[in-house]
Parts: structure tokens; C-alpha cells; sequence
């Protein structure tokens, strides 16, 4: 290249660049979200949310849609969260660093990136037909804990090893047992980082849909029991959407899902901030 | 002193058995995945398997390389489309946002991140789908679509990372360039990015998991067609929405693939994964 | 760790361990009799989907404490979960074959299918050969069959569906739908598609064709209830409830529900054929 161009003018040029990249990105992101909330919050009645769907999902509401959203989160939170963070502490504070360790660090980070619809594939084989569970909000919810665990696993790893080890010297040096320790000092200390973990957990669970289908069912009726077939409200969304049954309720659940996943990062963001600040 | 040896084994014991039925659970998974998988590999034969080009089960025909060269370019496309935005609003964020905006635009991005795949793939389907077809040709339903709705999906990732890595650098390289009379931008291109090459690397590497992950948003508007796609334009099957559309009914033999092609994804994934560590163990 | 006790602490955790084990077998063993005995499942064919949905809704409203849960799949799916104990009733669109015909069925109606176009399209009559020739690759351009220039964009059900293997048999015969054609995995999926591509050409259960869709007549024939009935129009296949063994106790009550004259009259309704005359 012999022309010789101008830094000053190439600086300008890139920060052109590098501006409207940003601006394409908040464009992205305002299309999408500005345009399905402000097609889906008109549809969001009081009835919406408190009947259940009738008609295939074209009237009614979608009550039970969140009924079994909040009950296969619940399962798989109850399960995956002390199963994970047992686990993260085990491998912290009972063992030293080995081949083994490392082995299984690396399996929970490469499990947390299987595709979510393997574990659909699995959950139905094995908790829906093998088990005999069938399409119940169980085998959805443990299909969810399985899913999650291994993102519970290292987050909550991540945490406790970051708690400095002078907490861990002055907690022993001051007689206190390694139950102790951990209850009072890594705990406290590493929590924010886990429930980072579980809030991404919750996140994932509300979000899932291929596996859901595959092991909750997508009945429409509102599920009376655990073993009951539930419908989430990503699946319900999915189903309006995909087979065109009633765009305005696929608009109005969408835009449901994107203000319930906000109301959860900015709930985890709250909790978190007031944790660390407490402790300071 | 008994009581707190006492005191000590039983949650140790107990955090063990924990940490052993963990374990266990996510081990059965993958000797699930192996045992029903590499059978069927086994019978059809490895390159049969990989580099077969037909997709038809109920004759008998397990070729998964249209599915392969699905998630390859629909993956590439993302790669191509997003790594350049977002590398751009990461050096943004970094170096040119002032204060007030970038504690805008940082969480706005994470808001990115919030939004469920089947929502992507129902605006794709709205929006990007019928632009494709309209302007550009063919059914819309397309690689092209794949890989835009992708690279969105991808850009929280890439970017969050990205930055981070850029805002960990030593403030002494910045300061050496200006000393030398580089300007913001050289500065930016000749010295900053490459030293925060291996941060930005493992933030492609992890977006392109994302990326081969995907099922839902792809799947409403790839076309999920069997055949080998001959241009960007074409309607395409990714390994992951096989899965998704032939797991409600696949059975016998036709499972066994299905859990075959589960393998290979995960194989995938732990090469990304050794990838990514590997690039930021050379920092 | 101390070294002493080492042999206690084995046997600790050890016993820790059996009665894990045992009591998440025995949690197994419970969960084989966790489905309730009010409830009803129903899963299969997309096609009868929608008119299940609307049978078993028309039966709760009667029975208040019952809940028939359905759900889709296909047809395969559906005879799959049927075999396997997953679903009490299985909902197919297609006849049963091989080893599934040991299953209990029961045709609770019949539909047509029929071959949609987008209503921009200015073609409204088609003989069941150029169906089949669009279908597997030989004709690929609307103008080569009359219509504006355009390429033809083919959509097909999935592979387990019901409605796809009547549409193989009825209009395919030997030859198979091309690979290249565009796969989607329920009826409302093909008709939405169809209605916003001006160059799709797709099949859908008759009972389900809207004002958002063009029907193709077959060779002069028009696609209705009555012409599938008289056997002029002769793509129509049979909806099947299954079950592994004869049903009893509420699903038997559900299915003479269905075959009754007040279960038929909601299917003819809705636009269904069905087997009793005159509702």
C-alpha cells in the first residue's frame, strides 16, 4: 500500500465505525423488545393472567402457564441447589487439587455446554418413559435440575474459591471448626457468587422450551398435582407462536416472559448489591 | 475434642455423599448418551455416520453431514456477522462510552441476554424471515436467517467478555502508545486488542457454543430441510433441531442416532471448551 | 485429615450410602403409582389435537373434578406413548401398521387433507400427479404448471406424523418427498407458513383449512366434507383413539363420550366427517 492515509483520519473513521455499532445494537435491542411489549402489553388483562387458556390458547388466559412455570422452577431449584452447592463446597474444602479434581471440573463445564435439547432427549427417555413418570411437572423439573446443576457447580466453586484463604486462617486460628468456617464465613462470603449460579439456574428454567415439551407435556389444564402435565409459559408462547393460533396472545405471553426475566435480574442484581453491601 | 471430631465427619460425610449423588446424576448422563449412542455408530460405521449425506431414518439412512454442514455455517455466519459488531461495542464501552451511557448500554446488553431463544425465533420469523424472502430470494426460511438471529443472540456474550478483557489491561499500555504519539485508534488496533487477544478469543469460543447449542430460535426459521444446502439462501437442519423435531417419536435404531448425534455435539462442545481454556492459559 | 478412625469413618460413610441407595429405589418404586386417578392423558396426532382439545372440554364442563390433559406430538409419537404406558390414550391420523395394529383403536372420525397454496397464488386446481411431481423435485417453478413465475417453496410435515404418511400413501406412492423440502412439525405451523409465503404449496387437515389459506381443488374436484364423504375427493384418512389395552373406567367413559351421539354431533361441528349418520 503506498497511499499513506492520515492517523487522524482513520481514528475518525474507526470511531464512526465503533459508534454506530453500538447504535446498531441498541437498535436491535429496542426493535425487539420495544416492538413485542408494545404489541403484547395491550393483550395483558387481569383475565389473561388469572384464567386458564381455552380453545387451543386463542381465548382465555394463561394462568396455568405460569402455574407450571413457578412449579418445574421450583422443583428443579429445590433439587439442583443443594445437590450443586454441596457438591462445589466438597470439591473446594475436602479435597486438594488433583488429576481428579481437574477431571471433574472440566466435565461440569463441558456438561453446562450440552445443548439443552440433549438433556430433553435424556429427561424423556429416562424420567418420562423409563421411570414412568410420564409428562408431569416432576420429570420437567428434574430434566431442569439436571440441566442447571452443573452451572450450580461451578458458579458456586467460582464463589467459595474466591473467599480469600486469610478468612478461612482467622476463622480456624480462632477455633472454630470447618462446619463452622463454612457456615459462618465461606457462606456468607461466597453467596452472592452462588446465587448468581441459582439466579442463572431460574433464568435458564424459565426460558427452556424443547426439553419442556418433551417432559412436562404441553397440556392446557391447570396441574393439580406433581405428576400432573403442565404447560410453561415459554412452551405455551412457542406453541401460540409457532402454529399461529393467536398472535395476540403469543405477543402478550412474550412480552410476560421478557418482564418476568427482567424482574429477576434486576431482583439478583438488588439481593446481590444489599448482600455485599451489607457486609461491608 | 470427641465431639468436635464428631462434629466434623458428619457433615463431611454427608457434603461427600452429596457431592457423590451430584456426580453420579450428571455421570449417568453421559453413559446414557454413550451407551445408546455409539452402538448405532458402531453399525452404521463412523464415516458412514459423519460423512453420510442422507438423513432418512425410517429407510434406514443415518448420514448426519447435512446437519454438520447446517451447524457449521449457520455457526459461521453468526461468527461473521456478530464478532465484528460486538468486538466494536466492546472497544466502545471500553474506551469511548462516556460514564453515563456506558452504565446504559451495559445493562441494555445483559437485557439482550435475558430474552428467551423462542422469542428470537419468533421475531426472526417475523421480521427477518420475510425481508430475506422478499429482497434477497428463496423461501426465507434460510442459513442467512439462522445465522442473524445467532449472531444477536451471541453479541451479550462477546461483548461482556470482550470488554472485560480490555478493561483488565494494564493502564501502562495505553499510557507507553500516547507517550510514543499513537493516536486513540492505533493505540486501540496496534496495542489494546491484541493484548486482550486471548480474553476476546475465549468470548468468540464461548459464543460460538452458544451458537451450536441453539435450538429453538433456529428451529422456527431454518426450514429444517434434510437436504445439503447449496447456498445461504437455503433452508437448513442444524444436529441440535434434528433432535428437536425427530425426538418425539424417534425410536429403535432411529433413537439410537438421535443420541449418536447428541454425541457428537457434546464432543464438540469439550473441544470448544479445551479451546478456550487453552487460549487463556496463554495469556 | 487424621489417619485414625480412618476405618470408622469408611463404615460411616458407607451405611450413609445404602440408606441413600435404598430409599431413592424405593422412591422409584412410588412413582410408578403417582398418576392420578382422576386425569387422563391424551397425546398424539396434531391433526386430531385440536378436536380432542374441544371434546375434552365440552367433557370437563360435565364433570367437574376430571381433568383430560392433551397434548401433541404426532402420530407417531403418540402410538409410541401409547405402547409404552406413557399415555392413556393415543390420537392418531393415520392407520395403524405392523406391530401396532395389537393396540386397541377406534376410528372417532374421519378428515380430509387438503393441499393448501397462499391465497395470492392464481392457481386453484391441481391434478394428484403434479401434486406428487412438486413433491419429489420434478417440477420446481410455478410457471411450469400454469402459474406466475416463481419458485415453488414445498412444505412437508415431519417424519412421525400422520398426516404425512396418509399423504405419502395417497399422493406419493413409491416415490419419496424430496429432501430439500421444508419440514415443520404441526398443521398450524404449515398454514401459517403457507399464508405468508406467495410461493409455498403445503398439506393440512382439511377440518383446519381457514380463510388464510387457498384449498387446491384435486382435478376439478372441490375439497369438502361432502366430496370427501361421497368419495370424489379421496384424500381423506381416519382419526384414531388408542389405547394399549380396551379401556375401562374413565377413559372408557371419555371414549363412549367421543362415540356418542352428543361426542359425534361436536366433531361434525367442527367440521369433522364422522361414522354415525344423521347427527
Amino acid at each position: 500500500m503506498g497511499i499513506r492515509v492520515n492517523p487522524r483520519t482513520t481514528q475518525r473513521i474507526a470511531k464512526a465505525v465503533i459508534w454506530s455499532a453500538a447504535i446498531l445494537v441498541l437498535l436491535l435491542l429496542f426493535t425487539i423488545i420495544i416492538y413485542i411489549l408494545s404489541k403484547g402489553i395491550p393483550h395483558i388483562t387481569w383475565q389473561f393472567l388469572t384464567e386458564i387458556p381455552s380453545d387451543m390458547g386463542k381465548s382465555g388466559g394463561i394462568l396455568s402457564a405460569i402455574v407450571g412455570t413457578l412449579a418445574v422452577t421450583i422443583v428443579a431449584i429445590v433439587v439442583a441447589t443443594p445437590l450443586g452447592v454441596g457438591t462445589a463446597f466438597y470439591l473446594t474444602e475436602y479435597t486438594r487439587e488433583s488429576g481428579v479434581t481437574k477431571i471433574i471440573r472440566f466435565s461440569a463445564e463441558s456438561l453446562a455446554g450440552i445443548p439443552s435439547i440433549v438433556y430433553g432427549l435424556f429427561g424423556f427417555i429416562f424420567f418420562v418413559t423409563y421411570l414412568k413418570l410420564g409428562w408431569s411437572i416432576l420429570s420437567g423439573g428434574l430434566t431442569l435440575a439436571v440441566m442447571i446443576l452443573p452451572t450450580i457447580i461451578r458458579t458456586s466453586e467460582e464463589a467459595i474459591r474466591t473467599v480469600p484463604p486469610m478468612y478461612r486462617e482467622v476463622s480456624f486460628s480462632l477455633g472454630g471448626t470447618k462446619w463452622q468456617t463454612m457456615t459462618k464465613v465461606l457462606i456468607p462470603s461466597a453467596l452472592p457468587g452462588i446465587a448468581t449460579g441459582i439466579i442463572l439456574g431460574i433464568g435458564r428454567c424459565v426460558a427452556e422450551t424443547a426439553a419442556i415439551i418433551l417432559t412436562a407435556g404441553s397440556a392446557l389444564q391447570m396441574p393439580t398435582s406433581l405428576f400432573s402435565p403442565a404447560r410453561t409459559l415459554a412452551v405455551h408462547f412457542y406453541i401460540l407462536a409457532s402454529e399461529g393460533i393467536s398472535l395476540d396472545n403469543a405477543y402478550a405471553t412474550a412480552a410476560i416472559l421478557i418482564i418476568l426475566i427482567l424482574l429477576i435480574n434486576i431482583g439478583a442484581n438488588l439481593l446481590v448489591n444489599r448482600f455485599v453491601a451489607k457486609r461491608r | 475434642m470427641k465431639m468436635k471430631n464428631f462434629g466434623e465427619r458428619i457433615p463431611q460425610s454427608l457434603f461427600f455423599i452429596i457431592a457423590l449423588s451430584a456426580l453420579t446424576v450428571l455421570a449417568l448422563i453421559t453413559v446414557f448418551i454413550f451407551i445408546e449412542g455409539v452402538p448405532l455408530i458402531v453399525k452404521v460405521g463412523f464415516f458412514k455416520f459423519i460423512f453420510g449425506m442422507k438423513w432418512a431414518p425410517s429407510q434406514g439412512f443415518y448420514g448426519i453431514f447435512p446437519m454438520i454442514v447446517g451447524t457449521v455455517s449457520v455457526t459461521l455466519g453468526a461468527i461473521i456477522l456478530g464478532v465484528p459488531v460486538a468486538l466494536c461495542c466492546a472497544i466502545f464501552l471500553a474506551e469511548f462510552a462516556p460514564r453515563w451511557l456506558s452504565d446504559i448500554v451495559r445493562p441494555a446488553i445483559q437485557l439482550l441476554a435475558g430474552i428467551p431463544s423462542v422469542v428470537y425465533g419468533f421475531w426472526g420469523l417475523i421480521f427477518i424471515v420475510p425481508l430475506i424472502r422478499n429482497y434477497l430470494g428463496g423461501p426465507g426460511l434460510s442459513i442467512l436467517a439462522g445465522s442473524i438471529i445467532l449472531a444477536i443472540m451471541i453479541l451479550p456474550t462477546v461483548i461482556s467478555i470482550s470488554e472485560v478483557s480490555l478493561l483488565a489491561l494494564s493502564p501502562l499500555l495505553k499510557e507507553g502508545a500516547f507517550a510514543l504519539g499513537a493516536t486513540h485508534w492505533q493505540t486501540i488496533r496496534s496495542v489494546l486488542v491484541p493484548a486482550a487477544k486471548s480474553g476476546i478469543l475465549a468470548s468468540i469460543i464461548l459464543g460460538v457454543g452458544r451458537a451450536v447449542g441453539e435450538t429453538m430460535a433456529v428451529i422456527m426459521v431454518l426450514g429444517n430441510s434434510v437436504a445439503l444446502p447449496n447456498s445461504i439462501l437455503s433452508p437448513v437442519r442444524t444436529l441440535t433441531t434434528n433432535i428437536g423435531i425427530e425426538m418425539g417419536y424417534a425410536s429403535g435404531e432411529h433413537q439410537q442416532a438421535l443420541f449418536a448425534t447428541g454425541i457428537v455435539l457434546l464432543v464438540i462442545i469439550m473441544i470448544l471448551n479445551s479451546l478456550a481454556q487453552y487460549s487463556i492459559r496463554r495469556k | 485429615m487424621r489417619k485414625s478412625n480412618a476405618k470408622s469413618r469408611l463404615f460411616f460413610r458407607f451405611s450413609l450410602i445404602f440408606c441413600l441407595s435404598l430409599s431413592l429405589f424405593s422412591l422409584t418404586l412410588l412413582t410408578g403409582c403417582g398418576r392420578n386417578a382422576n386425569s387422563v392423558v391424551i397425546a398424539g396426532s396434531t391433526s386430531v389435537q385440536p378436536f380432542a382439545e374441544v371434546l375434552a372440554q365440552d367433557y370437563m364442563a360435565s364433570y367437574p373434578g376430571v381433568s383430560i390433559d392433551v397434548q401433541g406430538g404426532g402420530s407417531a409419537a403418540g402410538i409410541m406413548a401409547t405402547q409404552s404406558g406413557t399415555t392413556d390414550i393415543g390420537m392418531s391420523s393415520r392407520n395403524l401398521q405392523g406391530s401396532e395394529t395389537s393396540l386397541w383403536s377406534i376410528e372417532i372420525a374421519r378428515d380430509g387433507i387438503a393441499i393448501i397454496i397462499n391465497p395470492k397464488n392464481p392457481i386453484t386446481d391441481l391434478t394428484l400427479q403434479q401434486i406428487a411431481d412438486i413433491y419429489d423435485g420434478k417440477t420446481t417453478n410455478w410457471d411450469q404448471i400454469g402459474g406466475k413465475k416463481g419458485e415453488i417453496d414445498v412444505f412437508t410435515r415431519e417424519d412421525g406424523s400422520g398426516t404425512r404418511s396418509s399423504f405419502e400413501s395417497l399422493v406419493m406412492g413409491k416415490n419419496q418427498i424430496m429432501a430439500r423440502a421444508m419440514v415443520e412439525n404441526s398443521n398450524g405451523a404449515i398454514r401459517q407458513l403457507v399464508a405468508d409465503d406467495p410461493g409455498a404449496v403445503g398439506y393440512i387437515s382439511l377440518g383446519l383449512v381457514d380463510s388464510t389459506v387457498k384449498a387446491l381443488d384435486l382435478g376439478g374436484i372441490v375439497p369438502s366434507r361432502e366430496n370427501v364423504v361421497n368419495g370424489t375427493y379421496n384424500l381423506s384418512r381416519p382419526f384414531l383413539f388408542l389405547s394399549l389395552k380396551p379401556p375401562e373406567g374413565l377413559v372408557k367413559d371419555f371414549i363412549d363420550f367421543t362415540m356418542s351421539a352428543e361426542g359425534q354431533k361436536i366433531l361434525y361441528d367442527q367440521g369433522l366427517i364422522i361414522t354415525v349418520t344423521n347427527p
